[in-house]
This record gives C-alpha cells, sequence and structure tokens, in this order.
C-alpha cells in the first residue's frame, strides 16, 4: 500500500469480490485449509484409519497437553520473550501431583490446586527474573528447563511414581457422563458438541450483525453462511465420531474452555490488547501508560499454571509420574505457536493459529504413526515442515 | 590554491522533502572548512552524499575530488580516495580495544591472520600522533567521550586521509577535550590535511575556520572567507536565520488563562551517568491555552526534561515539584502522569510513539483503553468509532482505519500519535520535534492542529530545534543550553538571532 492511498469513508467502498476477499484473508483461512488438507492426506494414507472414532479420541487425548501449553506460550511469544522450561516444568508438576496423591494420600482436588499454584509460583520466578532484572527469558527459562529435569528426578528418586486414584485419572481419561444413550451413540456427548456449535454460529451472526449495523466491511454474505455452514458441519461431525466411541473426553470440555477463553481474552480484553502492544513495541507501549514490567511477568505467571495443568492431564493420561515426562514438549509446543503464525520477534501472533497448529503437529504425528514410519524420519519431517511454515509466512509477509 | 573538493549544484528529494537544492561546496587543499546551519539546514544530508551513503544516482548534482568527477557507489569507494567521515554518533565497539577498533575491517593481516603485533606498533604511533595517552589494549568502553573521539580520529589516520569531515566533534565533549581537538584539528591543517568541520558551536569555528559556508533550508547562503577578515558571530548567525517566514504558520489570536502546569526546581540526572546533571533546577510553566515553545541546540536537555516530566520515563535522581491548577500532584508513574493530564508525544513517533504492525484503530486507542471497554472488554464498534473520529478530525489520510500504520506517511503516522494522546484527555500536551520529517504541507496542518488545541483551552508545549516554526507557532519560548533555561521571550519580543545570542552567551559564559 502506498502513503499516498485517497481518502475514502468508510461504508462507501464498493464490496470486494469473493476473489479479492479470499485473497487478503488467507493467512487466516490458509492455516485452518492446511490443517483440513493434512488431515485429508493421512486420512486417505492410513485408509481411514485417522478418523476412527477410537483414534479422532486418542489424537484429543494425546495433544491436549500441547494445546493447553501453547495458549500460555502464544502470550509468551507474543509479548516478545519464550519459554523454553514448560515440558521440563510439566514433567516436575507431574511427579509433585504422583508424590503429593500417592505418597502423602492428598486428596486429589486439593492436590490439583497445589500444583497449578506450585505451576504459578515457577511462572512468577522466571517471570520476575525476565520482567525486573532483564534477564533474557531465553537464559532465565534454559536454566529453569535444567533446574525442573532435575527437580523431577529428585523428587521421584529416578522411579514412576503411581497409579493414581480414579478420580484423578478422570482429568484426563475420563469421559463425560451420559444420561441418555441410543445404542452405542453418546448422546449427552453429541448434544453438546450441536449447542456449541450453535453457540458459534450465533456469536458470528451477531456479531456481523452489529458489524453491519456500523458500517464494517463484513463477508460477503455468501461466503459467510457458507463458513459457518462448514465450521458448523465439522464441529457436528466430529463430535458425532467422538459420541460414536466413548463420547467427550473430560479433558476435551477444558481444553475447549480454555481455547475460548484465551481467543476471547487475546482478542477482545483490554490485557490481551496491551501484551500486543508489549510485544509489538516495547518503548512506546511503556510511553502510552502500559505497565510492561508487571504484564510480562504475568505472562510466565500464566504460562507456569498452564504448564502445570499440562503435566498434571499428562500424569492422569499415563496414570503414572515418570521421571522422563515431558520431555521435548517444549518444542512441539512451541513449533506449534510458530506454525501458527506468530512472530520470533513478537506481537503477531494468535490463539487460533496455536491451536491449529499444535493440531497440524498432533496430526502429523498420529499419522505417521499409524504408518510405522520412524521416530528417527517423523522429526525430520516435522521440522521440515515449521521450516517451511515460517518460510511461507515470512516470504508472503515480503510480498 | 586549489580546490581538493567541489560539489556543484547538489540536490537531495526524500519523499515530499526536498533535503538539499543547488546546494555549491567548494574545499581548498588545506583548509579548514566549517559548515554552519540550523538543525535541519541539510549539512549531515550533504556530508552523506559526499561519502557515499547515498550513491551516485540518488542525487543531482557532481561531485568533483582532486580534479575528477566522482560517482561514488558506496561508503568503501569514499574511503578509498581518502574521504573519511566521522559520525555524530560515534562508530565504536565498546568493548573491543583501542587497537582493535582503530584497525576495524582495516586490519593488518597475512592470510586473514591478524597481526597482532604490527596491530599494536601501529596503534601506538597514531595514538601519539592524536595526543591520546592510553594503551592500546585498552576497552573503548573504559575510556571517556573526549578520548573516544580521539580514536575515533586515529582510526581515521589509519587509512590514508585526505579528507577528514567531522560532524559535530564537540557536541558531547567538555571544554578541555574541546580544545584539545581543536588544537588537534590546526595540527593537521599544519601537516596538510584538509578538513570538513560540522559544527553548532560558532566560538569554536570563528577559532579554527579558513572558510565558512552557510546552509539555510537545504540551500546554500554564502560562503565567507575567514582569512581576508575576521567573520563576527553575528555575521554567521544573520546568514544562517535570515529567512522570509511569511504564511508559512497559521494566523491566531491567543486566549491565555491561568497558569495549568508549574514545574518547580526540576532536576533530572544522566541514567548511565549519574555525575550528569540533565535538567538543572528548572523552573516552567504552561497556562491554559498557551503555547510554549522551547528553544536549543540538539543535545540541550529538552527531550530529557519533557521525558523526565512526563512520568520519569527518562533520567534518574529526580527532583523537583509538579503543580496542576496550583496544586501539587504525584505524576512519578508514566500511568500517575496520563491520569492528571499529561501527554507527551514523543520525537521519534517510529520506534516510541507507534505500534507500526498494528492498525491506526488500536494506536489510538492505546493509552486510554479503558475509554472503550468496560470491565477489560474492549467494545469494539465504540473502538471503530473513536478511531474514525479522529481520522476524521485530523484528516488522517488512509484507506480505513484498519490499515497499518506502517505504511502511512509521515505526517499521517503523527496524526496517529496525537489521536492516540488526543484520546487519553490531556490537560498538557508536550509535543516533541512535531514536525520533524514531515513535509511542508503536512506541517501546517500539524501547526493548525496545535493551535486549535490550545484555542480549546488545553496548555501545549512544543519542543522543536527549528526556531521558525517556535516563532512561529509559540506564544512564549523558554531558550534551553546544556541543562538550564537561559532565556525566556514572549512571541513579540522573540527573533531568531536574540535566542541564538542567548545560547551562544550561555556557551561562552560556560567555557569561560
Amino acid at each position: 500500500m502506498s502513503s499516498s492511498l485517497p481518502l475514502t469513508d468508510p461504508g462507501l467502498q464498493p464490496s470486494r469480490s469473493w476473489k479479492n476477499y479470499l485473497k487478503n484473508n488467507m493467512r487466516d483461512y490458509g492455516m485452518l485449509l492446511s490443517l483440513f488438507a493434512i488431515m485429508i492426506f493421512f486420512q486417505i494414507v492410513t485408509d481411514g484409519t485417522l478418523l476412527k472414532p477410537l483414534n479422532l479420541t486418542n489424537l484429543v487425548l494425546q495433544n491436549s497437553y500441547i494445546v493447553i501449553m501453547a495458549l500460555g506460550m502464544l502470550l509468551v511469544i507474543v509479548a516478545g520473550h519464550i519459554d523454553l522450561s514448560v515440558g521440563s516444568v510439566a514433567g516436575f508438576i507431574g511427579g509433585l501431583a504422583a508424590v503429593m496423591i500417592v505418597e502423602w494420600s492428598v486428596p486429589p482436588a486439593l492436590a490439583v490446586l497445589l500444583c497449578l499454584v506450585a505451576g504459578g509460583l515457577i511462572g512468577a520466578a522466571q517471570g520476575s527474573f525476565v520482567a525486573y532484572f532483564k534477564i533474557p527469558s531465553f537464559i532465565v527459562t534454559l536454566a529453569g528447563m535444567l533446574v525442573f529435569k532435575g527437580l523431577a528426578l529428585a523428587l521421584l528418586h529416578g522411579q514412576s511414581v503411581g497409579p493414581f486414584p480414579p478420580t484423578f485419572q478422570a482429568l484426563s481419561s475420563g469421559f463425560i457422563p451420559d444420561i441418555l444413550q441410543v445404542g452405542t451413540l453418546k448422546v449427552t456427548s453429541l448434544a453438546i458438541g450441536i449447542l456449541a456449535a450453535l453457540a458459534m454460529v450465533y456469536v458470528s451472526f451477531t456479531s456481523r450483525l452489529r458489524q453491519q449495523q456500523h458500517h464494517v466491511e463484513t463477508d460477503p454474505a455468501g461466503f459467510f453462511i457458507l463458513k459457518n455452514a462448514l465450521l458448523f458441519a465439522v464441529i457436528v461431525y466430529f463430535t458425532y465420531l467422538l459420541a460414536s466411541y466413548r463420547g467427550m473426553p473430560n479433558v476435551f470440555i477444558i481444553m475447549f474452555v480454555l481455547i475460548a477463553i484465551y481467543a476471547f481474552v487475546t482478542s477482545r480484553m483490554t490485557v490481551g490488547r496491551r501484551i500486543y502492544a508489549l510485544g509489538g513495541n516495547e518503548k512506546a507501549a511503556r510511553l502510552s501508560g502500559i505497565r510492561t514490567e508487571r504484564l510480562t511477568f504475568l505472562t510466565f505467571v500464566n504460562m507456569g499454571v498452564l504448564a502445570a495443568l499440562a503435566g498434571l492431564v499428562f500424569a492422569a493420561r499415563l496414570n503414572t509420574a515418570t521421571p522422563k515426562a515431558g520431555l521435548g514438549f517444549e518444542l512441539d509446543v512451541i513449533a506449534a505457536c510458530f506454525i501458527g503464525g506468530a512472530s520470533a520477534y513478537g506481537g503477531v501472533g494468535t490463539v487460533m493459529g496455536a491451536v491449529i497448529g499444535a493440531f497440524i503437529m498432533g496430526v502429523m504425528n498420529n499419522g505417521m504413526s499409524i504408518l510405522g514410519i520412524g521416530i528417527d524420519y517423523q522429526q525430520v519431517i516435522k521440522g521440515l515442515v515449521l521450516l517451511a511454515a515460517v518460510f511461507v509466512d515470512v516470504y508472503n509477509k515480503r510480498k | 590554491m586549489t580546490a581538493i573538493l567541489e560539489m556543484r549544484e547538489i540536490g537531495k528529494t526524500f519523499p515530499g522533502v526536498k533535503a538539499l537544492d543547488n546546494v555549491n561546496l567548494v574545499v581548498q587543499e588545506g583548509e579548514i572548512h566549517a559548515i554552519v546551519g540550523e538543525n535541519g539546514a541539510g549539512k549531515s544530508t550533504l556530508m552523506k552524499v559526499l561519502s557515499g551513503v547515498y550513491p551516485h544516482g540518488t542525487y543531482e548534482g557532481e561531485i568533483h575530488f582532486r580534479g575528477e568527477e566522482r560517482r561514488f557507489r558506496d561508503i568503501a569507494d569514499s574511503e578509498k580516495l581518502g574521504i573519511i567521515i566521522i559520525h555524530q554518533e560515534l562508530a565504536l565497539v565498546p568493548l573491543l580495544s583501542i587497537a582493535e577498533n582503530i584497525f576495524l575491517g582495516n586490519e593488518p593481516s597475512r592470510f586473514g591472520v591478524v597481526d597482532r603485533s604490527e596491530v599494536f606498533r601501529r596503534a601506538r604511533d597514531l595514538l601519539a600522533k592524536v595526543g591520546l595517552d592510553e594503551a592500546p589494549t585498552t576497552l573503548v568502553t573504559d575510556i571517556g567521550v573526549g578520548k573516544q573521539q580521539l580514536v575515533e580520529i586515529a582510526k581515521a589516520l589509519a587509512k590514508e586521509v585526505r579528507l577528514l569531515i567531522l560532524d559535530e566533534p564537540t557536541a558531547a565533549l567538555n571544554e578541555k577535550d574541546s580544545e584539545a581537538l581543536l588544537r588537534l584539528l590546526l595540527e593537521f591543517k599544519a601537516q596538510g590535511i584538509t578538513s570538513i568541520l560540522i559544527s553548532h558551536k560558532l566560538n569554536e569555528i570563528e577559532k579554527v575556520a579558513d572558510a565558512i559556508t552557510v546552509l539555510r533550508d537545504g540551500s546554500t547562503v554564502e560562503t565567507l572567507d575567514c582569512r581576508k577578515a575576521a567573520i563576527s558571530q553575528d555575521r554567521i548567525i544573520q546568514g544562517m536565520v535570515g529567512r522570509s517566514m511569511a504564511n508559512l504558520y497559521p494566523e491566531r489570536l491567543p486566549e491565555i488563562g491561568p497558569p495549568v502546569l508549574e514545574v518547580k526546581d526540576w532536576s533530572v540526572y544522566h541514567p548511565l551517568h549519574p555525575e550528569r546533571q540533565v535538567s538543572k533546577n528548572l523552573n516552567f510553566e504552561v497556562r491554559k491555552g498557551e503555547i510554549v515553545g522551547i528553544a536549543g541546540l540538539m543535545g540541550a536537555g529538552r527531550t530529557e526534561f519533557a521525558m523526565s516530566l512526563f512520568g520519569r520515563a527518562w533520567g534518574q535522581k529526580i527532583t523537583g515539584k509538579v503543580f496542576l491548577h496550583g496544586k501539587e500532584v504525584d505524576v512519578s508513574t508514566i500511568n500517575k502522569a496520563i491520569a492528571h493530564g499529561l501527554a507527551y508525544v514523543t520525537e521519534d513517533r517510529k520506534s516510541l510513539g507507534l505500534l507500526l504492525n498494528e492498525d491506526i484503530r488500536k494506536n489510538v486507542t492505546l493509552a486510554n483503553l479503558k475509554g472503550v471497554s468496560k470491565g477489560g472488554v474492549i467494545d469494539d464498534m465504540g473502538e471503530l468509532k473513536v478511531a474514525s473520529d479522529y481520522r476524521a478530525k485530523l484528516r488522517i489520510r488512509c484507506s480505513d482505519v484498519y490499515q497499518e500504520s506502517v505504511n502511512l506517511s509521515g505526517g499521517n503516522q503523527q496524526k496517529v500519535v496525537l489521536s492516540k494522546w488526543l484520546f487519553s484527555g490531556p490537560e498538557v500536551l508536550i509535543l516533541d520535534e512535531p514536525t520533524r520529517g514531515i513535509d511542508v504541507g503536512a506541517k501546517y496542518e500539524i501547526y493548525t492542529i496545535i493551535q486549535a488545541l490550545a484555542d480549546q483551552g488545553k496548555a501545549v508545549v512544543v519542543i522543536s530545534s527549528e526556531m521558525p516554526e517556535l516563532l512561529g507557532i509559540s506564544d512564549r519560548i523558554y531558550v534551553m543550553n546544556e541543562g538550564s533555561f537561559v532565556g525566556e521571550f514572549l512571541a513579540a519580543e522573540a527573533s531568531q538571532e536574540r535566542i541564538m545570542r542567548a545560547i551562544m552567551q550561555a556557551q561562552q559564559g560556560v567555557a569561560s
């Protein structure tokens, strides 16, 4: 765009054509389309195994903790930092939970609460070094990674601790109870899915109405209907698949609620706006009255709590805490954010992008495992996909 | 006498701004040639053309050096011929030794292996030449600014220099170091090295220059020959400022009310050099409906004063009292300052003012997100309305308020930053170089906005290095020099000569 754009009145602009519209919004939909393309690809090459209800349920369970951490990581990255310690923290918290519940017989609910607080404290410790003592986050969290990896080993005496009582396991491997059951179909789960899909359509419809009232340019009507219909169909179809196995996993609900909250916070709340401002131009943000240090600190506290939650989910899923839990999680989490379009320089990135990025990684992991590709080449392919995604992003921006 | 350098009819245009127009400069072999002019007169741009920072083809006119026309593609080209420029901001690597800095990029070496004994031997010679008594192994960060300046000169001498260009070499130096540097220039002259000296300090120029070229508004005004007869500072100032000022500024009849902001005994120290006092017991006031200008040369401490006032955004050991409407207020953090109705529009809008990769809308509301949100949730349509209103009011030229601010012209970016601060609901607006890098037409618009704000009863402070601008829009002008106010004039009695004289007198006062 040039600086000499003519003065035009908002609302008097001719509505853009579909083609134009797609071109301008390619970034937003490109990610989602890539995810679908990858899913269809693996669906075909795995002879339909990928979307079998059992496998889909596994896919959700396997990726839940990555998605949960990606939500926190996105804020950290948008704020212009990085957190390398999340895998170790998750592992350490899993160990802490095991010691508390299994060895000390602390009630699971209390233990979960204490673990989340511990995660917050870990985040606060790292965050204060980054925010107030101005030590680069890369270094602080690299140190944290080593520290908590070591502490997890020490805490568990190098051994696995388990099993957990069923109430704790339910955090991850439990499914929402079903009131009505028609054949093998879990109707409650399906109903929740349909309700959620309806709510989404309703929200996007009212916000479109509001935008039109204020003469804001909106998606072309046909496109809007198609988009919502597709979204509705996809959600209902996936919940149907889940419902035809054991229903919705509890962790799916947790994940879904968190995604909704973080998407709202980042896009509509002042605190979200301030984090983007902080990452986009810290000095300008500070001079605009934003308390940049406190905000940086809080993004790390938030990351710590989410890493703890992920650690709990992971331990509950394995039904045991091992010293090796969480190993390398940080790489998947960070990769998810960057595949999802976050900028390593800060200030750019979306929650939905990070979630889609996490699922792209997850589908690839899952699909390649089904195909029997060795862990060696899986890593090679994942690395190349990360590089390619960021390359396309940077290349498009330069054009 | 032969001319070593001739620059003929040099012109240089930046988008929207004609920075240089028909500049002619003739430098004789073996002389010290001073270039003077106000801030923004085009001195630095001219030197960038000469040294190849702006390559041949991006400017108009011809450069002749040692009898031939030269077309430099980059700095390396001009350095090869012995044209060495020492910039105002020193280009030394702090954590390398003096010797390593002197030969940076020019290391005596064999097959890529640095010949260390040669480095130190030659470094010692060069340091002796510039009269710097330091071991070549000393780190640059461990020596003072004055000595660093000498290292820069030694670095230039290491490169077979024929024309040495010094851009404000004494700006950061104390009197003693400045004296030493000027003596060094005279010594070089005796050895036959030609120098170009760019300086604001006219007393220094009076001492050493053989010829003086005066630039004004991007054109050469005159070249004065000091060998025939001594040139007085008044004579130089006259050349620097004599310009017609008709119709560059909107007309206005100020209605000035009681004091809004009063600052008493304000003192600030440099954040990195705790012994350096940057604001020296300043007393300052601005009234309702008044536009107060702060004049001064670069480095006078105006921005530092303004930023320290704005929630202590700059400096340390800040003391003094701030009164709003006669009541003492606490403005010790940026939030408190904004809450009390202060706004500071930065001189550096790209790195301190804007979120360049965000759209206009998000920039406009950034300093007052509470104004468009309820319970922490942003009312996006309300926000849109606010941004659109300011877009219309300030005539921000853009396709819509969702346009990224990085794609706007300088003038429109400035209007976005202004919108941001207007939306914060200020009573006192401090505008730091509000028209820097903005073309003439947009400047007029900015002046109109500033005056409208004053007419609405806001108290406005304008910091500007362009004196005609200050004279054109201010009702009262403070003159700052080295952290002190050294003069205060009402608009009716202010003139460029009087302001310049106040600064020069203060500098000589400091010197003696």
